[in-house]
C-alpha cells in the first residue's frame, strides 16, 4: 500500500498544517500564495504562473475517464500528504552518490538535492554557453531576453500537470547554447531526493534553448535515496534551432516509492536533429509525456525507449510527434519486457498537418511478457491530413521465443542467462544509437543487473 | 554412449515418433535419413532436450545416466551438441562473446575456471582456420545477417570450440552450396575422434559422401524401419523414400 513508510511528523516545520482529508490540489492551490511569497511577483514569468495555477485549479489531476489517461491512475498518488516545499539544504556527499553520475567522464552537472540547487555537487559553466540555473535564469536580468522569447513557448498551456508545474517554475536546469556553440562535454541534470521529507512533491522545471548550428547532449535523472514517497511533475522545454543537434537521454532507474510525470516539449526548426533516449527501468509509477514538434523542414525526430519492469511498477509511454511542415523525418522504437506484475502503456500518436507533405513517420512498439500477471497496453493513433505522406507503424505483444531460448540452452547457457541475452538482443537496436560510450556500457549494465544476470562480458 | 530404448514422444499432443531403438558408441557415425515428417527432427530436439517435446515412453540414457529431467544446458554440460537447421539471431551479441559465454558457462558447471583470455582467442584462432572463416566475422553479431551457408559454418565452428562427445547435425546440409558443404564436412571430419560420436540427420544422400557414415538408419512414421552400412545411403538415393510407402502399406 502506498504511503506505508509516511511519517508526518517529520513534515517540514512552517508549512500549514495538513488535514488528513484535505486533497493534493485544494493543498497545492493554496500553497501558491505562500509561494508568491518567494518570487518576484513583477517579473513577465509570474503573468504565466498565475495564469497556470488558474488552469490547474480548473481542471485537477487528469482521471482515469480521460482517454489519455485511461491506464494509468494517479488517485493514490494524490492521497498522500506531499510536502510541497522542501527544507533548505540537504548535504549529500559526493562519495554516497558518485554512482548515479555518470563518472567515467567528465561532465557539466546540474545537481538538485530535494529540488534545492547544490553547488557543492554541480559543475555549471557560462564560458561561451550557459549551463545554470532556472532561479538565476528567472531572477538575472541578463536572461530576461531569452526567457521572454521561450520559456512556456512550446510547453501547453492547457494540459494540467504542466500547468501545475509552470504555476511552481522556480528552479531547474536553464542551458542556452548559442550559434556555432557546442559545450566541451555532456550536461547531466541529476535531482536526488534525500527523504528528510516523509513525502515530496518536486516540480523541476528545465529550459533547454540551443541555436541554429549548436550542439548539446543531456542526461537527466531523477534519483531517490530512500524508500520515502517522492512524486515528481518534471517540465522540459527544448529549443533546437536551424541545424542543431540534440542528444537527450533519461534514465529512469528509480526506487520502489518514487513516481515521476516527465513533461518534455521539443521544438525543432529546419533541419534540426533531436534524438530523446528513455531508459525507464525503475520507479514506482512514471508517466512519460514526450511531445515533437516540427516547425521547419527537413527536421529529424527521434524517440527511442527501453522499459524493463518488474514488481508492481508502472510506466506509460505517451509521444506526439507533430508534423506541421514538409520533408520531415521521425523515428519511434520502443521496446519492453515485463515482469512479474508490471504493467506498461506506450501510446504513440502521430499527426501530420495537410501541410506536411513528404513526411516520412515511422512508429515501433515491440512487448514482451516474461510473466503472465504482467500486462501492457499499445495505441498507436496516427492523424494525417496529408496525401503524400509514408507512414508505418507497428506494435507487438508477445514471449520470448521458445526455439531462440532452446538454441541458447543447448549451447551450454543456463535458461536465465539465455533470456537475458535474447531479452538484450530485443532492446539492442534502442541502444545502438546511444552517442555517449560511457553511458551506453551503463546502461547495458542496468540491462543486465535488471536482468539478474552476470554473462561472461559486458553487454 | 547414447542409447535410446523403445522411445515415444508427443508434440502438441500428436505422437511423432513411436519406438525407436538406437545405440552410438565412441567413435561412430551415424546417418539418420528419411523423408519430410518421418521424424528426424523431432529426434534430435528430443536427444537435445527440448521441453516442449513429451516423451510418453522408453528413455534416452548418456553414458549410462538416463537423460529424463535433464536440462538442455545440463545435456550440454555433459557433452552433447546439435546443430541446428535454423540457428537464432542474437543482435548486439558477437560471435566470439557468445562463444566465451557458452565455453565458461559449460566449465564452471563442470567446476572449472573460466577459460584465461589468451588461451580462449588462441582456440578461437585455431578453429575460425579450421573452417575457413574470417576474422571479421567473429566480431559479427551472432547469425544477423549471416547468409544460409555463414549460419551453418557458424554451427560447426561452434561444435569445434565446445568438443562435444556427440554432436548431433540437423539438416546440416540442407542450403549450402557444394563448397560450403565440403568445408563443413571437412570441419566435422578433423573432429572426429575415438572417443566421440556423430549424428547426421539428412534427407539426402549429399553430405555422406563427404561424412562417412558407420550405420545408416530409415526413419519413416516415427520408426527405424531400416538399418545398415553406407551403401544403404546410395540405395535411398537411388529408390527414393517411395518404396517406404508401399512397403508399410503392404
Amino acid at each position: 500500500m502506498t504511503g506505508s513508510n509516511r511519517k508526518p511528523w517529520l513534515n517540514k516545520a512552517g508549512t500549514p498544517q495538513k488535514k488528513h482529508n484535505m486533497d493534493l490540489k485544494d493543498k497545492l492551490v493554496s500553497s501558491f500564495l505562500a509561494f508568491e511569497n518567494s518570487v518576484d511577483v513583477n517579473h513577465p514569468v509570474h503573468d504565466i504562473r498565475s495564469e497556470a495555477i488558474r488552469n490547474f485549479e480548473i481542471k485537477g489531476f487528469p482521471s482515469k475517464k480521460e482517454e489519455a489517461w485511461k491506464y494509468t491512475s494517479l488517485n493514490s498518488l494524490q492521497k498522500i500528504d506531499f510536502s510541497i516545499f522542501a527544507r533548505e539544504e540537504n548535504g549529500l556527499e559526493y562519495r554516497d552518490v558518485k554512482k548515479y553520475f555518470l563518472h567515467e567522464i567528465d561532465t557539466y552537472k546540474i545537481v538538485f538535492i530535494d529540488g534545492i540547487y547544490s553547488s557543492y555537487l554541480s559543475e555549471t559553466t557560462h564560458d561561451g554557453v550557459d549551463i545554470c540555473l532556472m532561479s538565476a535564469a528567472l531572477t538575472k536580468p541578463m536572461y530576461q531576453p531569452v526567457l521572454e522569447v521561450y520559456f512556456n513557448q512550446a510547453a501547453s498551456r492547457e494540459e494540467s500537470l504542466t500547468s501545475l508545474n509552470t504555476a511552481f517554475s522556480r528552479e531547474g536546469a536553464y542551458i542556452y547554447i548559442p550559434k556555432h556553440k557546442a559545450p566541451k562535454k555532456p550536461v547531466e541534470i541529476i535531482n536526488f531526493s534525500t527523504g528528510n521529507e516523509a513525502s515530496l512533491l518536486l516540480q523541476p522545471r528545465n529550459l533547454i534553448v540551443v541555436e541554429e548550428n549548436a550542439e548539446l547532449q543531456v542526461i537527466e535523472r531523477h534519483q531517490s535515496l530512500t524508500e520515502n514517497e517522492v512524486l515528481t511533475n518534471s517540465v522540459t522545454e527544448v529549443f533546437a534551432g536551424r541545424n542543431a543537434i540534440v542528444d537527450y537521454y533519461k534514465v529512469q532507474n528509480n526506487t520502489e516509492n518514487a513516481s515521476l510525470i516527465d513533461n518534455t516539449y521539443i521544438a525543432q526548426k529546419d533541419k534540426s536533429t533531436v534524438k530523446v533516449h528513455t531508459f525507464s527501468f525503475g520507479g514506482k509509477l512514471t508517466r512519460n509525456n514526450l511531445n515533437f514538434y516540427q516547425k521547419g523542414e527537413y527536421i529529424d525526430s527521434t524517440l527511442k525507449g527501453v522499459t524493463i519492469l518488474g514488481a508492481k511498477q508502472h510506466v506509460d509511454h505517451h509521444t506526439l510527434v507533430h508534423h506541421l511542415e514538409p520533408n520531415c523525418e521521425s523515428h519511434q522504437d520502443y521496446k519492453g519486457i515485463y515482469g512479474e506484475q508490471s504493467t506498461g502503456v506506450f501510446n504513440g500518436r502521430i499527426i501530420v498537418d495537410k501541410n506536411a507533405q513528404k513526411t516520412n513517420a515511422f512508429q515501433q512498439n515491440n512487448n514482451v511478457l516474461i510473466s503472465d500477471r504482467a500486462t501492457v497496453n499499445t495505441k498507436p493513433q496516427l492523424e494525417i491530413f496529408a496525401d503524400d505522406v509514408r507512414c508505418s507503424h507497428g506494435c507487438t505483444i508477445g514471449q520470448l521465443d521458445e526455439e531462440a531460448l532452446f538454441y541458447l540452452q543447448t549451447r551450454g547457457i543456463p535458461k536465465k542467462e539465455a533470456s537475458a541475452l535474447l531479452m538484450y538482443a530485443f532492446a539492442n537496436n534502442v541502444l545502438e544509437s546511444v552517442g555517449i560510450p560511457e553511458l551506453k556500457k551503463r546502461i547495458n549494465k542496468l540491462i543486465a543487473n535488471k536482468l539478474g544476470v552476470r554473462l561472461g562480458f559486458d553487454l | 554412449m547414447l542409447k535410446i530404448e523403445n522411445l515415444h514422444a508427443r508434440v502438441d499432443g500428436k505422437e511423432i515418433l513411436k519406438g525407436i531403438n538406437l545405440e552410438v558408441n565412441p567413435g561412430e557415425v551415424h546417418a539418420i535419413m528419411g523423408p519430410n515428417g518421418s521424424g528426424k527432427s523431432t529426434l534430435a530436439a528430443v536427444i537435445a532436450g527440448k521441453e516442449e517435446f513429451e516423451i510418453t515412453r522408453g528413455k534416452i540414457s548418456f553414458e549410462g545416466k538416463d537423460l529424463d529431467d535433464t536440462a538442455p544446458e545440463e545435456r550440454a554440460h555433459k557433452g552433447i551438441f546439435m546443430s541446428f537447421q535454423y540457428p537464432v539471431e542474437i543482435p548486439g551479441v558477437s560471435v566470439t562473446n557468445f562463444m566465451k559465454t557458452a565455453i565458461n558457462e559449460s566449465r564452471k558447471a563442470r567446476g572449472m575456471e573460466e577459460m584465461p583470455a589468451n588461451q580462449m582467442l588462441k582456440l578461437i584462432r585455431e578453429k575460425s582456420e579450421l573452417l575457413d572463416i574470417d576474422r571479421k566475422f567473429l566480431s559479427r553479431s551472432l547469425n544477423e545477417g549471416f547468409s544460409g551457408g555463414e549460419k551453418k559454418r557458424n554451427e560447426i565452428f561452434q561444435l569445434a570450440m565446445l568438443e562435444p562427445k556427440l554432436a548431433i547435425l540437423d539438416e546440416t546440409d540442407s542450403g549450402l552450396d557444394i563448397d560450403a558443404l565440403r568445408i563443413v564436412a571437412h570441419g566435422v571430419n578433423k573432429l572426429r575422434t575415438k572417443k566421440n560420436a556423430v549424428i547426421v540427420i539428412t534427407h539426402y544422400q549429399r553430405l555422406l559422401e563427404y561424412i562417412i557414415p558407420d550405420f545408416v538408419h530409415v526413419l519413416h512414421n516415427g520408426k527405424i524401419v531400416k538399418s545398415g552400412g553406407k551403401e544403404l545411403a546410395l540405395e535411398l538415393e537411388e529408390k527414393g523414400y517411395d518404396w517406404l510407402k508401399q512397403e508399410t502399406v503392404a
